[in-house]
């Protein structure tokens, strides 16, 4: 009696989402499947044309670009991203004065607007008139041009992923917390230093939560799109921060071609997930989960 | 047991962490302060080298200016508007957030049923599907509901949960003792009852913390504006700022900094006063 009352409860509360998965996940995600082997746009309807959008693929130089720009960008901001954030996160763990002050000042970057911040960096890097090419000027270090050359726009984008982590930062602190105090007693008794601590209680205890940010931050990189779409119209200079996602959005509703960017779609999502399988499988020797 | 040289180390410390800290936070903050210096400048110090860091003259101006913008280009910018439509959509999608999660974890966490497990693994699964995978049959699908041009596509789903905050909320249910639920009951509580008198109470940590994502996202969603908003009128903060930038006639750097302040200010004030709980909040979800 109890155990269907509590069945009918159970789903009765679950609704929202059996309902939200079904309409605002399932649904679209198959369709989109379905789409990518049609010919397709807002004023056609779908006509199949089978694998044709795949092989076009194959062969698009455009689709090449993109998709390796936006794999080099992951590579370099995930695991840069990883370190700032867990060094950021240690000092901000410690024992001094006007915590809340450096928190909210560390995760500001996170609560702008990607717009505004897209706009304020452009400035930064200016090559004639920026704030941080005239800064290295000052020390004798010529700049080089952020912007323009498409040797360093990619670089650009990762400094500036790298200085926005607040978010992985502030769920590392929160992991911080959690690690009880009496295993840093216990390390000091025998003799441990900062270092080993770190090294041995640290990153041990919290490496749960760097899988968790390692495969989130891997997820969103892959997706980038409001910052190089903002500050690089187009991917320029020279199609260097053209990204996966600011190609497939240019595909789908300025080149009208939804079926062909379907297919993308699908390219990236099977990328993604092989990428974080990869990384939960290489994860399962050095991650250390409590009790089990 | 602690040594003369022991306490000096340890002072040592405390000086050295205070003293990068304070250096992080200026190169966290020189370009927010560039920000504010130029959202008070005149237009013709705003470019130039050296930077000018102390304008010649305060123009607070500025600020009212932002408002009533007529971009050379697009006309004027009605970014009054601009903030209340987004005031809106970030409203009812907080709102809507914090209900339908709110429900759905407490099913996950707290009420035993057949297919729980499953739906929840699929649930974790959710989480590795890209966005722009569903830009395209999202829109189809708003399409067909004839929703292109309004405001329902960015903020009915909220009403529908989301995976990430579920699996954050379940989290947090899970760390309640069963022994509360079960006392309830026993007084006769429904399940009703007991989830909005005993459990929700217990859960303001954490519902602070899905507030303020839900917020933030909402509040700063450049894509979603982007594909579903067809009409100038119906725009949002993060689409108005980039109408202040121009190719042909040349930005208006200083009312485009006094824009994105406006945008800003808000959601800095809202998170130093949260910040405390946000933080307490995550950590007790156990988020690993």
């Amino acid at each position: 009696m109890k155990a269907r009352q509590d069945q009918r409860v159970g789903i009765l509360f679950a609704l929202p989402w059996i309902l939200g998965f079904s309409l605002f996940l399932a649904y679209p995600l198959i369709s989109s499947l379905c789409f990518s082997f049609t010919n397709f746009s807002i004023l056609r309807s779908p006509r199949y044309i089978g694998f044709s959008n795949y092989s076009e693929l194959l062969g698009d130089k455009v689709f090449h670009t993109s998709l390796v720009n936006t794999l080099l960008f992951a590579a370099a901001s995930v695991p840069l991203a990883t370190v700032f954030a867990i060094l950021m996160a240690l000092l901000l763990n410690s024992n001094v004065k006007g915590m809340a002050f450096y928190r909210t000042i560390f995760y500001i970057p996170s609560l702008v607007p990607m717009v505004a911040l897209g706009v304020l960096w452009l400035w930064v890097f200016n090559s004639n008139y920026g704030l941080l090419n005239m800064g290295l000027e000052r020390i004798h270090i010529p700049g080089p041009p952020w912007l323009t050359d498409p040797a360093w726009t990619k670089w650009t984008l990762v400094i500036i992923s790298v200085w926005g982590t607040g978010n992985a930062m502030v769920i590392y602190l929160a992991g911080l917390q959690d690690v009880p105090q009496s295993l840093y007693e216990a390390a000091e008794l025998d003799g441990a230093k900062t270092w080993a601590k770190t090294r041995h209680v640290t990153i041990p205890m919290i490496s749960p939560v760097i899988l968790f940010n390692v495969v989130m931050g891997l997820i969103g990189s892959m997706q980038t799109f409001a910052l190089p779409y903002v500050m690089f119209p187009g991917g320029q200079p020279a199609r260097s921060t053209y990204f996966f996602s600011m190609y497939l959005y240019d595909t789908a509703f300025l080149f009208q071609r939804m079926g062909y960017a379907s297919a993308m779609g699908w390219v990236m999502f099977l990328i993604t997930l092989a990428l974080t399988l990869v990384a939960l499988k290489l994860s399962t020797k050095h991650v250390h989960y409590e009790g089990g | 047991m602690a040594t003369a040289g022991n306490k000096k180390s340890k002072a040592a410390k405390v000086w050295l962490t205070q003293f990068t800290l304070i250096a992080l936070s200026i190169f966290f903050l020189l370009p927010l302060l560039w920000m504010i210096v130029t959202a008070v400048k005149p237009l013709d110090e705003t470019m130039t080298s050296p930077p000018v860091w102390i304008p010649s003259k305060l123009l607070i101006g500025n600020f009212a200016e932002a408002f009533s913008y007529n971009s050379k280009d697009l006309g004027y910018i009605p970014f009054l508007v601009y903030g209340k439509n987004t005031l809106f959509v970030t409203c009812l999608a907080v709102i809507g957030s914090v209900i339908s999660n709110s429900l759905v974890a407490y099913s996950f966490a707290r009420i035993p049923w057949r297919g729980r497990e499953l739906l929840f693994g699929i649930t974790l699964a959710t989480m590795m599907v890209p966005g722009p995978v569903l830009m395209v049959p999202m829109y189809a699908l708003f399409k067909e509901f004839g929703w292109i041009g309004t405001f329902r596509p960015l903020w009915v789903p909220s009403f529908f949960g989301s995976a990430f905050n579920i699996f954050l909320l379940r989290q947090f249910l899970r760390s309640i003792p069963m022994e509360l639920s079960e006392a309830a009951k026993i007084d006769g509580a429904s399940e009703w009852r007991t989830f909005i008198d005993v459990i929700m109470p217990l859960t303001r940590p954490a519902l602070v913390v899905i507030a303020i994502f839900t917020f933030l996202w909402a509040w700063n969603d450049f894509m979603g504006p982007l594909l579903y908003l067809t009409d100038q009128q119906t725009f949002t903060l993060s689409m108005g700022l980039q109408f202040f930038q121009s190719q042909h006639t040349g930005t208006p750097w200083n009312l485009l900094m006094a824009a994105s302040l406006i945008v800003i200010v808000p959601v800095i004030i809202v998170f130093f006063f949260a910040q405390k709980v946000f933080i307490k909040g995550i950590a007790t979800t156990g988020l690993k």
